[in-house]
């Protein structure tokens, strides 16, 4: 068998087996969610546009990166006058920090397709250590890649002054990802 | 006065705890929507729903006490008109204190708010998020509000008219006055 066949033959027995690297994100089966409490009623948001860049290899999840670039003015913040009002100072202060950023530092197995990410979340100018946990669900055509985990608002000086009243939206906000790749 | 000249204790008491609730609420939402977003701005519009709610559960009870006592009878010698009117005008009224409520409960849902009722008991979303919808039942609430503005207005200028210009002892119809007063 000559060379061309061994890298076609390769190429075609990739996906079978589980050496696919997970590298192509699919963006319309992605998604970023959040949800936080305001005078105790649940506010459902996300944001609409975002990038991811990753790589992940199910034989080798310490190599796996991903990087996440949100662009701020695609939020949903749970109503129009909300929305507007995110993109002040005292909230993203958009303008100025148009983008959040995730950059993952380490990748960490813990069974049963789970995994651990740390990373630096970039937002309004502050980084903060965070960590993710990452479900791997493999899948015929895509795996999905879910998590969810609670940001502290204020850590970030999301929403500064008269809104740092925790009472009436609370510090705590649980953002929901999910992540589509294939290996193509 | 005689007691059948008087509603009954719990009828009064009802009358009097939703118009005080009503007339809270009314100021309150049309001062509350002109607002910027503000912290304050969303504690008011949650007193303001946790006094609709509260409306909405005690038009319930009193339509339930009114549906099974009978209220006084209106003054001898009242024209077949007034009785007409009366009956309609305290039909609507009954109405919208049923309908107001129930459209800001629909509002809120549709512009994904969840009410929940003194931010602990979470009402049902009787919508789904749609803000389209959402405006369109803002416009529907304030329709009915400022049409319950005017029944009321109709409603406490006749009880004055009965009172003061033809001097019935009206208004002690839904007063504290012992029964047994003549």
């Amino acid at each position: 068998m000559n060379l061309t066949a061994w890298v076609l033959l390769a190429a075609l027995a990739a996906p079978a087996a589980y050496a696919v690297e997970y590298r192509t994100v699919l963006p319309k089966q992605s998604s970023i969610h959040f949800e936080f409490r305001q005078m105790g009623v649940p506010v459902k948001g996300g944001f609409k546009r975002f990038t991811t860049e990753m790589t992940f290899d199910p034989a080798r999840p310490e190599a796996a990166r991903a990087q996440i670039e949100i662009d701020l003015a695609s939020i949903d913040a749970g109503s129009t006058e909300a929305d507007e009002e995110s993109a002040g100072k005292l909230w993203f202060n958009r303008s100025a920090y148009p983008k959040a950023t995730f950059v993952s530092s380490q990748v960490r197995a813990l069974g049963n397709n789970r995994y651990e990410m740390r990373g630096t979340l970039t937002l309004k100018g502050r980084s903060r250590e965070m960590t993710v946990p990452v479900t791997y669900i493999p899948g015929k055509n895509a795996a999905i890649f879910d998590g969810s985990f609670i940001l502290k608002r204020l850590d970030f000086g999301i929403g500064e002054g008269l809104w740092a009243d925790v009472a009436t939206v609370a510090n705590e906000v649980r953002v929901t990802f999910r992540i589509a790749a294939t290996g193509i | 006065m005689s007691a059948a000249n008087r509603y009954s204790t719990p009828a009064v008491v009802l009358h009097w705890l939703m118009a005080l609730l009503i007339f809270a609420a009314f100021p309150l939402g049309l001062y509350m929507a002109d607002l910027p977003l503000s912290p304050d701005k969303l504690k008011l519009y949650s007193y303001h729903k946790w006094i609709g709610v509260t409306v909405f559960l005690l038009v319930a009870v009193r339509l339930g006490w009114r549906l099974t006592h009978t209220p006084p009878p209106l003054p001898d010698g009242t024209p077949v008109w007034q009785r007409r009117v009366s009956a309609t005008v305290h039909g609507l009224l009954y109405l919208l204190m049923i309908a107001i409520p129930l459209s800001g409960w629909l509002m809120s849902s549709a512009k994904g708010f969840q009410t929940v009722w003194f931010g602990v008991l979470p009402l049902p979303d009787l919508l789904e998020k749609d803000r389209e919808l959402g405006d369109l039942l803002a416009g529907v609430h304030k329709a009915l509000n400022f049409t319950l503005l005017a029944l009321v207005i109709l409603h406490v200028a006749a009880a004055f008219k009965h009172h003061f210009i033809e001097r019935q002892p009206f208004l002690q119809r839904m007063g504290w006055g012992r029964k047994e007063r003549t």
